[in-house]
């Protein structure tokens, strides 16, 4: 009982502490929510943070090893390409190597061959060596051909002065000019007169311009030349007294040469009936005989057929030489006959 | 009575007579005419003025042979004088009866037809393709087979005339078979005709490759060769000039000219002959040469430098000093081993003096600059540069000092013999604008020899010693 009563004692306070506590309570309700809020929500963000915190970590982890991954496969596929470039670098290097060398022989051999162009060089110096000698042989022969005809020329014309001055030449009585008698021996020039024929004065036909025509082609240079002489009037004949005209003139009209018109020099044939006439002429010239031949066997039905005489002979060996040795004719003997003579 | 009315006089005194009866009278008349009208272009317009030119032709076609020849000398002697009169004869229809004529037998005929043709299709290249339609072309290859000289003669000259002017004609006359014909007279050994044949045919080649090349495939090499050794004058020059067109035009043509020995022969007429007649063979060297190296060096080894250096030397006319610069120039452009052949025969200096000399012509002057420039692009023969530096114009010297400049760092005796033989000192005088080509070079140069001797080597040394020695104290 007597915690009873203490109780109830306390029970008055009890209202009273009860009521203060739950007052004091009340006022720190806020106070401690608050405070508890704030634990609590410290804490979950705490616990939140540390949550994140992990995800972060691992994302992280995640993350880093799947770059590391992707690194990787990338620094792979470099050095592979590095290492394709380097080979490729260097089959290039040695390719070059190859190219170089086989470049610079080829142009070195066929392009520009030095030695096959010193050898060319050499090839036309030699070549030009010939062609000059050649060449200069033939203009020696030119030049000798030609010498040779002016020396040719030259005598040509000596002789034919020569013979023009023919009556130059020394005879016993007179000396000539050229055989002085004060000279050891006589002039060159004195010894071709005395070689040389004298020149008939003949002078050549003047060449009218209507020349035969039978001569009138072109490769025949000159038509033939008639000479006609004019004859000299003989040597010391006195000039007759009167009125004569000059012989020589006389002579020459005497003599004076036909100049036929060209109507009457040519032919009155033409050249077609000329050659017709040449070849009547040959025929008559081959002919052997006159007997026509006659084609058909008809036209000599009528003719007796003469055996030759190899034919008519009889066969066997000549027995002249053989046999008998003297031609026997009995027909002709006279003895042995029963009657020749009556 | 002034000439011209003299000259009418006569004209109309003559003209009846070209009508007269008795043939020997027209024929005097017609001889007459042309002899006045061959000398006398004035004669030759009253001729054509006097409507004397349809009688002839008409009478061309009828009458015998002696008026032919007269009345072909009349027309010849018309159209020489001037492409109008040409044009004149060809408008009175003469062209046809003339080609009438090319048909005749006698050859004295054809050779005054021919001849008339020649004359008229020289003047231009119309009148030529009025020839050529005329149907003169084959006649005329036909008279050349003939035997007689003087119309080979003729008919060749009178090709010539017709294919010089263009292509296509050369091509007609080709086409007609003329070519084989012309390259077997090449062998006749008359001078004249030799002559007409060569210019026929190097007027037929002038025109393109394939004219040359045709040309060549008739065999004339080596035959042609033996006409620059020829006695006459012409044969050579025209010799010369058939195988310059035919080297011109292009380099296998210049190879194969080469390797039939064509070059010795050509260089041994230069050497031969005097004045004009060389002009054509110098040419042909500097056409040979500018094709390619290895034909310049074929044209050097044959000898080809010393007769062109004796050209330039001797001769009085400009044009063919000109051509021989220009010949030179192109045989030593090639490659350091050309200039040095064309360097070592002290050529280099004539060469600068014509250039220098204000008596050349214009064109003299610009082909030896030229021909000095090339060679000395390629220079390296050092000898033949020195005498050079000390009269060169800015122009040249920059070249030269330029040539200096390539070699001297390489080569140490070229260096000494640089110093002592006044080149460093003359280099050192030239004055150049700082920052031109001629003052890098000149700074390549000194940058060759050490410091000191550039200093000596600078004009006014001496003055600056003497200038230290005055303003030097005394170590006492």
């Amino acid at each position: 009982m007597a915690a009873l009563v203490r109780l109830e004692t306390r029970l008055s306070r009890l209202r009273e502490e009860y009521f203060l506590k739950n007052r004091s309570v009340d006022e720190d309700r806020k106070i401690v929510y608050k405070a508890a809020v704030k634990i609590q929500s410290w804490f979950r963000g705490c616990r939140v943070r540390a949550y994140l915190r992990y995800l972060n970590k691992m994302a992280i982890s995640i993350q880093k090893w799947w770059r590391g991954y992707q690194s990787r496969r990338y620094f792979r596929k470099m050095i592979k390409t590095a290492y394709f470039i380097m080979k490729m670098n260097f089959y290039n290097e040695m390719a070059v190597r190859i190219q170089k060398r086989w470049r610079g022989y080829y142009v070195r051999k066929y392009t520009h061959n030095y030695y096959a162009l010193k050898k060319y060089l050499e090839a036309i110096s030699l070549n030009n060596e010939i062609v000059r000698n050649e060449l200069q042989e033939y203009a020696e022969m030119n030049e000798k051909k030609k010498k040779k005809k002016d020396l040719e020329k030259k005598e040509k014309e000596k002789k034919y002065k020569a013979r023009k001055m023919h009556y130059l030449l020394s005879t016993e009585q007179i000396a000539g000019i050229y055989n002085s008698p004060f000279r050891k021996f006589p002039d060159p020039m004195e010894l071709l007169l005395r070689q040389s024929k004298p020149l008939s004065h003949r002078q050549q036909q003047p060449k009218s311009p209507f020349t035969y025509d039978l001569y009138d082609w072109p490769t025949c240079k000159r038509p033939p030349a008639f000479p006609t002489g004019e004859p000299l009037p003989p040597i010391g004949r006195q000039k007759p007294q009167g009125p004569f005209r000059d012989a020589a003139e006389v002579l020459r009209q005497r003599y004076k040469p036909l100049e036929p018109t060209l109507r009457v020099a040519a032919s009155i044939s033409s050249p077609l009936e000329k050659a017709r006439e040449e070849m009547k002429r040959e025929e008559w010239r081959k002919c052997i005989h006159d007997n026509e031949f006659l084609p058909f066997s008809s036209y000599h039905k009528n003719e007796k057929y003469e055996l030759s005489i190899h034919a008519s002979e009889k066969i066997g060996k000549e027995t002249y030489g053989i046999k008998h040795f003297r031609e026997v004719q009995p027909n002709k003997w006279i003895a042995g006959k029963n009657s020749c003579i009556s | 009575m002034s000439q011209r009315q003299v000259l009418q006089g006569v004209i109309s005194l003559l003209r009846p007579l070209l009508l007269d009866v008795v043939p020997t009278i027209q024929q005097t008349a017609a001889l007459a005419l042309g002899r006045l009208a061959y000398f006398n272009d004035d004669l030759a317009e009253a001729v054509v003025k006097e409507d004397i030119l349809p009688q002839l032709v008409c009478s061309l076609s009828e009458q015998n042979r002696f008026y032919k020849k007269a009345a072909a000398f009349v027309l010849r002697a018309v159209g020489k004088h001037s492409p109008q009169l040409a044009q004149a004869i060809v408008e009175c229809g003469a062209l046809e009866a003339l080609v009438i004529c090319l048909e005749d037998f006698d050859p004295g005929v054809k050779e005054g037809a021919a001849w008339a043709l020649g004359y008229i299709a020289r003047h231009n290249s119309e009148l030529s393709q009025a020839v050529v339609d005329a149907g003169a072309v084959p006649l005329l290859v036909l008279c050349i087979q003939e035997p007689e000289i003087a119309l080979k003669r003729i008919a060749a000259s009178t090709l010539s005339d017709i294919s010089k002017h263009s292509p296509e004609l050369a091509q007609t006359v080709v086409d007609a078979g003329a070519i084989a014909y012309l390259a077997q007279m090449i062998l006749n050994p008359d001078a004249k005709l030799k002559c007409q044949v060569l210019s026929a045919l190097s007027q037929i080649a002038k025109h393109s490759v394939d004219l040359a090349e045709l040309v060549v495939e008739a065999e004339i090499f080596p035959v042609v060769l033996t006409c620059m050794k020829d006695s006459d004058e012409y044969v050579k020059k025209n010799g010369a000039t058939l195988i310059r067109e035919i080297a011109k035009h292009s380099p296998e043509l210049s190879q194969f000219i080469v390797n039939a020995g064509g070059v010795a022969a050509v260089i041994d007429c230069i050497g031969s002959c005097k004045g004009t007649v060389r002009l054509p063979g110098i040419m042909m060297l500097g056409y040979v040469a500018a094709h390619s190296e290895n034909l310049s060096m074929a044209v050097i080894v044959s000898k080809g430098i010393p007769p062109l250096c004796t050209c330039l030397l001797e001769e009085h006319e400009d044009h063919i000093k000109a051509a021989a610069a220009w010949a030179l120039g192109q045989i030593g452009r090639h490659t350091p081993e050309h200039a040095r052949a064309v360097a070592e025969t002290n050529v280099l200096g004539t060469l600068l003096s014509m250039y220098m000399d204000i008596r050349s012509s214009e064109d003299l002057q610009l082909k030896a600059k030229r021909a000095l420039k090339n060679i000395l692009q390629k220079c390296t023969y050092l000898p033949a540069l020195e005498p050079l530096l000390h009269d060169a114009p800015p122009n040249i010297m920059k070249h030269i000092v330029g040539q200096f400049s390539k070699v001297l760092p390489h080569d140490s005796k070229a260096r000494r013999l640089f110093v002592t033989s006044g080149g460093l000192k003359k280099v050192q005088e030239i004055k150049a604008e700082p920052g031109s080509l001629l003052q890098e070079y000149i700074n390549t140069i000194n940058n060759c020899y050490p410091e000191e001797v550039v200093r000596y080597y600078s004009p006014g040394y001496s003055e600056m010693l003497l200038e230290r020695v005055e303003n030097y104290q005394p170590v006492l």
